[in-house]
């Protein structure tokens, strides 16, 4: 009963508080055989490793995870670590997985000690795209929050920044194709690097107001 | 015509003024000559007028307004929440707040009011225009003359087309014209284009997606939508927007036959009514609906009027100037 009312008052967090209290499914905690237990290196919370280019996983639509998991799988995108964890999932695994994670709260976002003025350029490129490169800005996309538009679209405020870097530089150069009508590529190849790090650097600098950890 | 335009832009921007040009200028002998005998050029794409960048916005009380404009035009929904009857902002029919060509920017309108416009049947000041937008696009009720939300709109307007020349119709205004398809457009080729292109932004049902409680992707009919009586109903108007716009980020992608079919699919749904509606639809109709539109009408009955139209343009109509190229008068043909 008290708990009940806690989590009416908790009001648009009660999906994720209530998945919260539940158990993490085995397959994030222990994993199967191949499968390596996501959460070694997403975390049971999602929030992934700056560092390692392991993603936030916190908050994903459950049907952009399933995609992700199903492309690996095809090879339409491609990761010596991720990659072979994909294969052995079975439907099952992802669902749980995927449930799982879309419950957790996202984390808040690091205070990167990057250069203002990099941040800037960032943030620019975000809302404003460079239309006269033709190239459409990140919030028209992923909402003017970053915070994603389920179910295609997927949050990209508060990510690593070296595992935004990679995904950019891979849709760039030809190694991940499994982006919806060529949405992602056609953006990602008009950016130079030099961009393409100042973007990343800006949406590590932001995440859910108030939320997370 | 326009290609001297794009000439004076150059020598222009080689002064300073504006940038953007990526071809040289001719020598000066020739932008001095008429238009009428300036040699033609080989396939130099005119140069586009570059409206100031943001970060120029003064920082002063014409700055505020300015940003206040800026704001109405981007978030029209909260800035100007009184005055729009569904989903919109003025924004997402005209890209990148206003800036884009060939997406009617603001830019290229601001120097051509007051004109006279056949769908009013009045001359129109650029604030008329927009309360126009206000009726139709954005299904709500005009903001008065002299109200902050006015004078905030024509602002951002007037900046925006800081330098450009006045009275000029300039390279990248208005919507793209697309040359009428080999094939009559068709609804159900459109869906099927509709599906594989459009779907995964405006949804199934073309209800837009809404993300934390506001529209991510803005609703293409239905309730939310623009009314009967907006340019956008128009099937001609709708093709030119889509094949240079559409699918976002992807513009120009669509074959001409592509952009009339989903254009024609779009319009074929239902959407709020034209504020101008008599209570008879068939008068209301032939009161305001002589167009390149669905109200009122099936697709094979607009084919048959369409045709009919071409048939009865004389020989004597046809080598007359296209409006557009009058004086004075708007090339915008509907709103
Ligand atoms: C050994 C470390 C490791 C383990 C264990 C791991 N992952 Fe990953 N995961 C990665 C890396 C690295 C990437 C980034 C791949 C890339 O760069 O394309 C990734 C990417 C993903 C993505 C794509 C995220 C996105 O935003 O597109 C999903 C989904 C995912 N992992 C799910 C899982 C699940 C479910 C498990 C457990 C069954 C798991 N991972 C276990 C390292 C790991
Ligand atoms: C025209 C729409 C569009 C625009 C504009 C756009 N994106 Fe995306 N983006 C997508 C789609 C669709 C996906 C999902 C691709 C998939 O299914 O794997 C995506 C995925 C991503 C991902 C992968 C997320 C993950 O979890 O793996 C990143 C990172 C990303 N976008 C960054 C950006 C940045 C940065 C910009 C601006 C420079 C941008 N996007 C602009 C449509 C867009
Ligand atoms: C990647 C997402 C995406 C795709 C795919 C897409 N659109 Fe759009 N569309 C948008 C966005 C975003 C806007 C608003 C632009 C703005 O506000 O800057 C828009 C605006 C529009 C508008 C004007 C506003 C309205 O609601 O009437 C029309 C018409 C339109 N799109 C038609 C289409 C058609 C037809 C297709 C397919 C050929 C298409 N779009 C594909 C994202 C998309
Ligand atoms: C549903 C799409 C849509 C929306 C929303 C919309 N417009 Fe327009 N706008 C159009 C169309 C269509 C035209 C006419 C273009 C033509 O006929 O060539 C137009 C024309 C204009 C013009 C004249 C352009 C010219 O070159 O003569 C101005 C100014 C303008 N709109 C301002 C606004 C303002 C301000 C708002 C918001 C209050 C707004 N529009 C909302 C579609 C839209």
């Amino acid at each position: 009963m008290r708990s009940t009312t806690r989590l009416i008052f908790m009001g648009t967090m009660v999906m994720a508080a209530s998945i919260a209290a539940a158990a993490p499914p085995a397959i994030v905690t222990q994993g199967k055989g191949a499968a390596i237990a996501c959460a070694s290196c997403h975390g049971v919370d999602g929030a992934g490793n700056a560092q390692a280019g392991f993603p936030v996983l916190a908050q994903l639509p459950p049907a952009h995870f399933a995609k992700q998991i199903a492309d690996f799988k095809a090879g339409t995108r491609a990761n010596p670590v991720m990659s072979p964890i994909a294969m052995a999932m079975s439907a099952e695994d992802i669902e749980a997985s995927a449930r799982h994670y879309a419950g957790q709260a996202r984390p808040k976002a690091a205070a990167a000690p990057a250069d203002p003025a990099v941040i800037a350029r960032g943030k620019q490129l975000a809302i404003n795209g460079a239309w006269d490169r033709d190239v459409p800005p990140c919030f028209k996309c992923h909402a003017v929050d970053g915070l994603g538009v389920a179910p295609a679209f997927p949050p990209i405020a508060g990510q690593h920044a070296a595992y935004t870097v990679s995904q950019l530089q891979a849709w760039k150069t030809g190694a991940r194709t499994n982006d919806p009508q060529t949405l992602m590529k056609t953006v990602a190849e008009k950016l130079t690097d030099d961009e393409i790090r100042a973007v990343a650097d800006y949406l590590a600098t932001i995440g859910t107001p108030g939320e997370g950890k | 015509m326009n290609q001297s335009i794009g000439y004076l832009l150059c020598v222009l921007a080689l002064g300073g003024m504006v940038s953007g040009c990526d071809k040289p200028p001719p020598p000066a002998a020739t932008v001095a000559a008429p238009a009428a005998t300036a040699p033609a050029p080989v396939a130099v794409a005119p140069a586009r007028f570059a409206p100031p960048a943001e970060s120029d916005i003064p920082e002063n009380e014409f700055g505020e307004a300015v940003l206040l404009g800026k704001n109405i035009f981007v978030n029209t929904q909260q800035y100007a929440k009184d005055f729009v009857g569904n989903g919109m902002n003025c924004a997402n029919c005209h890209l990148d707040n206003g800036r884009k060509a060939d997406s009617a920017p603001l830019w290229a309108a601001y120097v051509l009011y007051p004109a006279y416009r056949q769908k009013t049947g009045q001359i129109d000041t650029i604030q008329s225009r927009i309360q126009g937008c206000f009726l139709y696009s954005m299904n709500g009720k005009p903001p008065a003359l002299d109200s902050k939300e006015m004078t905030a709109l024509v602002t951002y307007h007037y900046w925006l087309a800081k330098g450009a020349p006045t009275g000029v119709k300039m390279p990248g205004q208005g919507y793209l014209k697309v040359a009428k398809p080999a094939q009559k457009p068709d609804v159900a080729r459109g869906r099927a284009v509709y599906e594989n292109n459009c779907a995964i932004c405006h949804g199934a049902n073309g209800e837009g997606i809404q993300a934390r409680g506001e529209y991510a992707f803005p609703p293409l009919w239905g309730n939310d939508s623009f009314n009967w009586g907006a340019g956008m109903h128009r099937v001609d108007t709708a093709a030119g927007f889509i094949q240079a716009n559409m699918p976002y980020g992807l513009g120009g992608t669509l074959s001409d036959q592509e952009a009339w079919d989903v254009a024609l699919f779009m319009n074929s749904h239902e959407r709020p009514q034209d504020p101008r509606f008599s209570g008879s639809l068939a008068q209301t109709r032939d009161q305001h609906h002589e167009e390149n539109c669905l109200y009122g009408r099936t697709p094979e009955e607009l084919a048959a009027a369409l045709e009919k139209q071409a048939k009865t343009a004389t020989a004597a109509e046809k080598t007359k100037p296209a409006a557009e190229q009058l004086e004075g008068i708007s090339p915008a043909i509907s709103h």
